[in-house]
């Protein structure tokens, strides 16, 4: 009981991993706290005099339609979270279910499966994706935008999975477990499953920052949903409307810090979770 | 390294090739719309090509792909065009063949590509090196902080920051393009030494931004290659400290460096081509957002296969290379 409890402990020790997910929550809460504050209709086109400066009224200032940044960003964080989040949660989903097969049945099921992802992963994603993208164009919403990008998403958990599997598959315990009449089920949720948590969170980690990119990276290549807001998008749509020639400052930075911050917070934690499964890392850090 | 080896690693390249021309051929017939007629009606109702310029666009694909035959047949030609690198004519600029605008603009990207990846990489890689070995001065920890803060940045926002900070405030890079508008490229100093200052901007965004993945992927294998025994014998036998950092320790832990490189290539890619859209540089990266904003289709999955097969092949290349890099692997059917 004393060695699981300190399992749940011990990351939050990790000043690397805290500062990632306070960061995070800053993002995340930005959203729904924002819209207690801020009018969201003043995102609406036309709702505000065109390019205006921050002021006391608009405190991020206005774009070229007549929007009120802060209104903006307000309404698009939660929209480009939830990309990442519903493409993050699918990725790792069926990354961790073919890691899984791949890795304990092993055979031409791990041939195929493992064949697949090390294929994809060589291959541009953003590329595939321009091209499904291109198809849907005009119809794309934010759901959708999150499906589309998630097909791609889950290629690492499936490589990092499959091969902790791998190695977990051989140890003492699990040959314990099975000689005292364990199923394969049942080794993989009890045995398996506990081990790999620092790994699975990991990957979901890396599977919702891949996400995010790549949905950023078609709104920035103009494939993303042309009627909603989110920070691809507004960035989009500030560099459409020649923004920073012309020095509006206050409408292509704010979309950029928020998802600088976005990234930073992933990145921290996948950096903490790291050096929590790899000890050794820890040093001269 | 075995003819067997060889031969599968050519499959591979082949099957990734398939499914590339696959998945361009499949996607757009899955629309419930023909994107090349609505855009050929579109084209039509702005009135900006004439009627007999559509017509003739609509003679050279009805010909090209003979759409009235068998969908296996269409699967055929289109596979048979992809092998040879036609991929028809663009409809934004008829009757430019969309393989001589993506040859245009490909020497731009590769150099920009190449130059910026291998300085990152370099960079990177003695970086983190130096930062794993413990007779380095601490205050090399403190240069990779604000490193691998950079890198969680992607490429082209970190362009949108520059863009502003050193072209837009301070004139000291031109704004975009790859060359001074109104000269003609050219095969001359000049044109070169233009060009070269017009691509440092684009090139300082992707460096910037993957020196820090570089680094701390060297360091964690600098970490673990420093406690290996070999390290411990090259020491007691007096060997001088350089030596050992840059013989022992960084050339082991090169090799799943490399690895890495390979693996990411695709990454950076596509990362460097929104770094073109940002900077309006002349590659195939400001080609695909044109085409995209013009609805040019046969543009974008031209861009889309010749990008996989340029990467593909670049990985292929890496996989042949690195038994020579590492003698210790053997390409034994696993």
């Amino acid at each position: 009981m004393n060695s699981s409890l300190s399992t749940w402990v011990r990351p939050l020790r990790n000043p690397l991993l805290i500062a990632g997910i306070v960061l995070l929550l800053v993002v995340t809460l930005f959203g729904p706290v924002g819209s207690l504050f801020v009018d969201t209709n003043k995102a609406k086109v036309g709702s505000a005099m065109p390019d205006q400066r921050p002021s006391v009224e608009h405190p991020l200032g206005t774009d070229t339609v007549g929007r009120d940044i802060l209104a903006v960003v307000v309404v698009g964080t939660p929209l480009t979270l939830r990309i990442g989040l519903i493409a993050g949660t699918i990725g790792l989903g069926i990354g961790t279910l073919f890691g899984f097969l791949a890795g304990y049945f092993g055979g031409w099921v791990d041939t195929v499966l493992k064949g697949a992802a090390d294929v994809l992963l060589t291959v541009p994603g953003l590329l595939f994706l321009v091209v499904i993208a291109t198809t849907l164009r005009g119809a794309v919403s934010v759901d959708m935008m999150a499906l589309v990008v998630a097909s791609l998403a889950w290629m690492w958990p499936t490589r990092t999975i499959r091969s902790q599997v791998l190695t977990l598959r051989e140890r003492q315990f699990v040959l314990v477990a099975r000689l005292s009449g364990l199923n394969g089920f049942e080794i993989i949720v009890r045995e398996l499953i506990p081990n790999l948590l620092p790994y699975l969170a990991a990957s979901f980690v890396s599977a919702v920052s891949a996400a995010i990119l790549a949905s950023i990276g078609l709104e920035a290549l103009g494939l993303g949903p042309q009627n909603q807001l989110t920070l691809g998008m507004t960035i989009y749509w500030a560099q459409y409307y020649t923004s920073v020639l012309r020095g509006l400052w206050w409408w292509w930075a704010p979309p950029i810090v928020i998802i600088i911050l976005t990234f930073l917070g992933l990145f921290l934690v996948s950096m903490g979770l790291d050096q929590i499964a790899n000890p050794k890392l820890r040093r001269a850090a | 390294m075995t003819l067997g080896y060889i031969a599968r690693r050519l499959g591979v390249f082949v099957i990734i090739l398939w499914l590339a021309a696959t998945v361009n051929f499949i996607i757009p017939r899955l629309a419930p719309v023909n994107p090349i007629r609505e855009k050929l009606l579109q084209a039509v109702s702005f009135g900006g090509a004439g009627k007999t310029d559509m017509e003739r666009v609509v003679a050279v694909y009805e010909e090209k792909f003979g759409l009235t035959r068998p969908l296996w047949q269409q699967y055929i030609t289109y596979l048979q065009d992809v092998a040879r690198l036609d991929f028809g004519v663009s409809i934004a600029n008829f009757p430019s063949a969309v393989m001589d605008i993506i040859l245009r603009a490909l020497p731009w990207t590769i150099g920009l590509l190449l130059l910026a990846t291998l300085i990152a990489f370099a960079i990177g890689t003695v970086l983190g090196a130096l930062v794993a070995w413990p007779r380095s001065p601490s205050a090399l920890n403190v240069v990779l902080a604000p490193l691998l803060t950079l890198s969680a940045i992607p490429f082209y926002l970190l362009g949108l920051i520059l863009v502003y900070f050193l072209a837009f405030s301070l004139k000291w890079f031109p704004l975009s393009g790859g060359y001074t508008l109104g000269t003609i490229p050219r095969m001359n100093l000049a044109f070169f030494l233009d060009a070269a200052y017009h691509s440092i901007l684009p090139a300082l965004s992707i460096i910037l931004a993957s020196v820090g993945t570089w680094a701390i992927g060297m360091r964690g294998m600098m970490i673990t290659g420093l406690e290996e025994d070999y390290i411990t014998f090259a020491e007691a036998k007096g060997l001088k400290g350089s030596d050992i950092f840059w013989k022992y320790a960084l050339r082991n832990a090169l090799l799943p460096q490399t690895t890495a490189l390979a693996l990411s290539l695709g990454f950076i890619v596509s990362g460097a081509v929104l770094v073109e859209v940002v900077f309006g540089y002349p590659g195939v990266g400001t080609v695909l957002y044109r085409a995209i904003q013009t609805f040019d289709y046969f543009v974008i999955y031209g861009v889309v296969m010749i990008l996989i097969f340029a990467i593909g092949l670049a990985t292929l290349i890496m996989d042949l290379i690195y038994p020579l890099l590492d003698p210790r692997i053997s390409y034994q059917k696993r």
